[in-house]
C-alpha cells in the first residue's frame, strides 16, 4: 500500500495563485438567472396542467421558438411530436402524478421547421407546504448523440435476434437431417437373436452424433447371425462417411459370402479402391464374425476375424474373461490385399462375447488424465463381469465409461452377444 | 338518460385536487378483506387462476355494490389510488391488472389473444365468473372503457353500468371520423416504447411481476406502476390503438356515463360526443381538467361524478 506522508506540491501553488482566484471571482459574477438561461440544457416550469410558464433561452434556441409564443400559449405535451404526446398522456403524466418525479424519459422535441431533436426529460412536481402540487419542473438534455448510437445498438439487437432465429431454424432442420443420417449408419435395436442375447451401447465424442465407430446385427441365413463392430479413423462427418461405406459394404458382402474373411476381405478391397488416390486415405479396424446357435445344446459357435481391430474378450460363466486372439489381421483398406485369420470359439450358456473399440481401452484416467485405461484393466474389469448376461455386462460398461467423464474423448463402441444361462443352474449355483 | 348527470355542478375545478396525489401516498396498501376467503372457497379451481394471472384485489365494503376497476393502457391498477379510497366506504371494490401489465402473470401472455380487445374482455368476464360477481359496475379508463363495452355484451347478467372514463372507439382519423391520430402517430409511440422500457428490465422482472402482496416500493421500484415487459407493452400498444370499436358501442343496453376531460390530447372532445351519442341513453359528463388521466390530475371531480352515477344508476 501506499502511504503519502511527505509534503505534495499543490497543484495551483505558488505562482499560479493569482490566475485562478481571477477566474473563480469570473465565475461568481455568473448571476442566478444567467446560469438558468444560458445553461446546457433546457430547463422549463409548467403548471400542473402542463401550460408553460418559464422556460430557459437553451431550450427555446433548440425549439427554434420566441418565448412570447410558448410561454402561457403552450402546453409541455405540445413540445412532443404525436407519438411522444401519446407516450406522454399514457405513461409519463401518470407516473409524475403518482411518484412525484421521472426521470431520464427519451422523447423527441419538435422544432418549429419541423424537425425532430432527440432529448431526455426528468420532471419533478413542486410541492406547496400542505402539500399539494403546484408545479412541474422539467429538465431537458439533448440526446441527439445518445440516441443515434442507442438506435445503432438497437439495430444491432435486432440483426442479432434475427440471426439468432435463422440460426436456430437451421440447426433444427440440420439436426433432423442428422437424426436420419444418423440413422443409417447405426441400427435403431437390435434385431432378436434366436438363443443369443444381444446388447450394445455407443457414445459419440462429436457433439453433432456422427461418430466413426460402427455395429451391427442382422441375419444372414437360416442358422447364422452375423455381426461387425469397428472403428474408422478421424472423428465427425469425414469419419461418418466411411462409417457408412463401410456398414453398407460388410451388410452386402455378408449376402455373398458370410464367411468372415471373405467379408472383411471384400471391405478391404473397396476402402482401398475408394479412398487411394483420393488425397485422403481413409481405413478403419473391424472384427466380423457370425453367431450359429445350436438348436440342441444352447450352445453357440462363434466364427470371428478382425482387421487391427483390439481383440474381442469372452466372459466364461465360471467367471473367467480371456481375449480371443485373432493374429495378423491388418487395418482395412490400407494396402490393396490383406490377410485376414479365422478364430473360432463357442459360448456355452452364461458366456458372454464383448467387442468394443480402442475409446473404452484408451480412455484417460487418473486425475491428471494422464494414463490410459488399458487392456490390463479391462480384462480385470471383464473378469469380474463374467458370468452375467450381456445387458448387465454392458450396462456396468456404460457406467464405467461414465466414470471416465472427460477422460472419454474418443468415440466408444460396445457390443455384448451371449447365451442365457439357464435359470434353474443359476439357483444352483448360489 | 338522467338530467342531473350533465349539468355543471360536475365541472368541478381540477386543481381542487389535494395532496393526495403527493409522492409520499405511493403504493396504499389494496387489501382484501376475510370476506374474499369466502369468495375463493366459492369460485371454480381456475377462478383462483384467473385471480393470480390479473393479479386482482378486491377492497372497500363487502356488503355493498361492486364497482370494477380497469386501468387502461400504459400503467396498472394503482392508477386508481385516488379513486378506491372515495368509493371504498359505500362500495365493495375489484382491481385488476390487464395481463401484460402490472403484477399479472407473464405466463399468461398470448400474442394471439392480446392482439384484440376481444381477449381483454374474455380476461373481464372471467374475472366477473371467478368472483361471481352481478350487477357490478364496470369503470374502464381509456381503452378498458371500450373493453367494458365487450364485457358487458359477454356477460350481461354480471355488469350492470358502465362509467366510461376519457374513451375512444377509434384512434385513427378516418372519412368522416375524426380520432385524432393516424397509423404513423401509433409508429412513434411504438419507437416511445422501444426507447423507455420505465422501471422494466429482464433483471427486475421478477421482483416486479412476482410479488403479489404488493410492498411499499422503494426507491428501486421507481416507475414500476408502468414498468411492461416492451414486447407485450407492444401488443397492447397496438391493440389500442388500432382497434376500431364504433360499431359496438350500439349494443350497450345498460346504463352508461361517458367521462370526458375538457382537454384531452388522447381523446377529444368531439370523440367523446361520438360515444355519447352512440351509446342509447348514455350520459355526457365533461370534466374540467386536462390530460387524459383525470382520476389522477381531478380525481374529485372524477370521483364525484362517478359517485353521483353510481347513486341513480342502481
Amino acid at each position: 500500500m501506499m502511504c503519502r506522508t511527505g509534503q505534495r506540491p499543490d497543484p495551483h501553488g505558488a505562482g499560479g495563485e493569482q490566475a485562478p482566484d481571477a477566474a473563480f471571482a469570473a465565475l461568481l459574477e455568473d448571476s442566478a438567472e444567467e446560469l438558468y438561461e444560458s445553461a446546457p440544457c433546457g430547463y422549463l416550469s409548467t403548471l400542473m396542467d402542463g401550460t408553460i410558464a418559464k422556460i430557459n433561452a437553451t431550450l427555446l434556441g433548440w425549439l427554434g421558438r420566441e418565448r412570447e409564443a410558448v410561454v402561457g400559449r403552450m402546453r409541455f405535451a405540445d413540445l412532443l411530436t404525436v407519438g411522444g404526446k401519446l407516450y406522454h398522456e399514457t405513461h409519463f403524466a401518470p407516473l409524475l402524478r403518482m411518484q412525484g418525479e421521472v426521470s431520464g424519459i427519451a422523447l423527441e422535441i419538435r422544432q418549429a421547421d419541423g424537425a425532430r431533436m432527440p432529448v431526455l426529460i426528468s420532471s419533478a412536481v413542486k410541492y406547496g407546504d400542505t402539500g399539494e402540487p403546484l408545479l412541474i419542473r422539467t429538465t431537458v438534455f439533448d440526446a441527439r448523440d445518445r440516441r443515434a448510437y442507442e438506435e445503432e445498438l438497437l439495430r444491432g439487437r435486432k440483426a442479432a435476434e434475427e440471426a439468432q432465429r435463422r440460426a436456430e431454424a437451421d440447426r433444427a432442420r440440420l439436426q433432423d437431417a442428422l437424426a436420419v443420417l444418423q440413422q443409417s449408419l447405426l441400427p435403431d435395436t437390435l434385431p432378436p437373436v434366436p438363443g443369443v442375447e444381444t446388447a450394445a451401447y455407443y457414445h459419440t465424442a462429436s457433439p453433432d452424433r456422427l461418430g466413426g465407430d460402427f455395429y451391427d446385427v442382422f441375419p444372414v441365413d437360416g442358422k447364422r447371425f452375423a455381426f461387425f463392430l469397428g472403428d474408422v479413423c478421424g472423428k465427425g462427418p469425414e469419419a461418418a462417411a466411411v462409417t457408412s461405406l463401410t456398414r453398407y459394404t460388410l451388410r452386402a458382402a455378408a449376402v455373398h459370402d458370410p464367411g468372415p474373411v471373405s467379408a472383411l476381405s471384400t471391405l478391404n478391397k473397396v476402402l482401398h479402391e475408394r479412398y487411394t488416390g483420393s488425397g485422403d486415405p481413409r481405413y478403419c479396424t473391424a472384427v466380423f464374425g457370425t453367431v450359429e446357435p445350436h438348436p440342441t445344446t444352447g450352445q453357440a459357435a462363434v466364427r470371428l476375424a478382425s482387421g487391427g481391430h483390439p481383440p474381442a474378450l469372452v466372459l466364461r460363466a465360471d467367471g473367467t474373461a480371456e481375449f480371443l486372439p485373432t493374429p495378423g489381421g491388418l487395418l482395412v483398406g490400407i494396402l490393396p490385399a490383406a490377410d485376414f485369420v479365422t478364430a473360432t470359439t463357442v459360448l456355452s450358456p452364461g458366456d458372454t462375447l464383448l467387442l468394443y473399440t480402442d475409446g473404452l481401452t484408451e480412455a484417460r484416467t487418473g486425475r491428471d488424465r494422464r494414463g490410459l485405461y488399458g487392456d490390463e484393466a479391462l480384462l480385470a474389469f471383464a473378469a469380474g463381469q463374467a458370468g452375467k448376461p450381456p445387458r448387465d455386462v454392458v450396462r456396468a460398461l456404460t457406467e464405467l465409461l461414465r466414470g471416465f467423464g472427460d477422460g472419454l474423448d474418443d468415440d466408444t463402441a460396445l457390443l455384448a452377444l451371449g447365451v442365457p444361462a439357464p435359470a434353474p443352474r443359476q439357483d444352483r449355483a448360489r | 338518460m338522467n338530467p342531473a348527470l350533465g349539468s355543471a355542478r360536475t365541472a368541478a375545478r381540477a386543481d381542487r385536487a389535494r395532496s393526495r396525489a403527493g409522492p409520499d401516498t405511493a403504493g396504499y396498501p389494496v387489501t382484501v378483506p376475510d370476506r374474499f376467503g369466502e369468495t375463493r372457497d366459492a369460485c371454480e379451481t381456475d377462478g383462483m387462476d384467473i385471480v393470480h394471472r390479473n393479479n386482482v384485489t378486491v377492497t372497500g365494503n363487502p356488503r355493498g355494490r361492486t364497482v370494477v376497476l380497469a386501468h387502461g393502457f400504459g400503467c396498472d391498477q394503482n392508477m386508481w389510488r385516488l379513486t378506491v379510497p372515495a368509493l371504498a366506504g359505500e362500495y365493495r371494490v375489484v382491481l385488476f391488472d390487464h395481463v401484460g401489465s402490472g403484477r399479472s402473470d407473464p405466463s399468461a401472455f398470448s400474442e394471439d389473444r392480446y392482439a384484440s380487445l376481444e381477449g381483454y374482455a374474455e380476461d373481464v368476464a372471467e374475472i366477473c365468473e371467478a368472483l361471481d360477481l352481478r350487477d357490478a359496475v364496470f369503470v374502464g379508463h381509456s381503452v378498458s372503457a371500450m373493453i367494458g363495452v365487450l364485457a358487458a355484451g359477454r356477460v350481461p347478467e354480471r355488469i350492470g353500468a358502465l362509467v366510461m372514463v376519457a374513451p375512444s372507439p377509434r384512434y385513427i382519423d378516418e372519412d368522416g371520423y375524426r380520432g385524432g391520430f393516424s397509423v404513423e402517430d401509433i409508429d412513434e409511440l411504438l419507437e416511445s416504447l422501444e426507447s423507455n422500457y420505465l422501471g422494466w428490465s429482464a433483471a427486475m422482472a421478477p421482483v416486479i411481476m412476482g410479488n403479489a402482496e404488493r410492498p411499499e416500493l422503494g426507491e428501486e421500484l421507481k416507475n414500476s406502476f408502468c414498468a411492461t415487459d416492451p414486447d407485450m407493452a407492444r401488443v397492447f400498444a397496438r391493440t389500442t390503438f388500432l382497434s376500431d370499436s364504433r360499431g359496438d358501442l350500439g349494443s350497450v343496453r345498460v346504463p352508461t356515463l361517458v367521462l370526458e376531460c375538457a382537454q384531452d390530447a388522447i381523446a377529444p372532445r368531439e370523440v367523446g360526443a361520438f360515444v355519447h351519442r352512440a351509446i342509447p341513453g348514455s350520459a355526457l359528463v365533461t370534466l374540467d381538467a386536462t390530460g387524459h388521466c383525470p382520476h389522477l390530475s381531478a380525481p374529485e371531480a372524477t370521483n364525484e361524478a362517478i359517485l353521483d352515477f353510481l347513486a341513480v344508476s342502481r
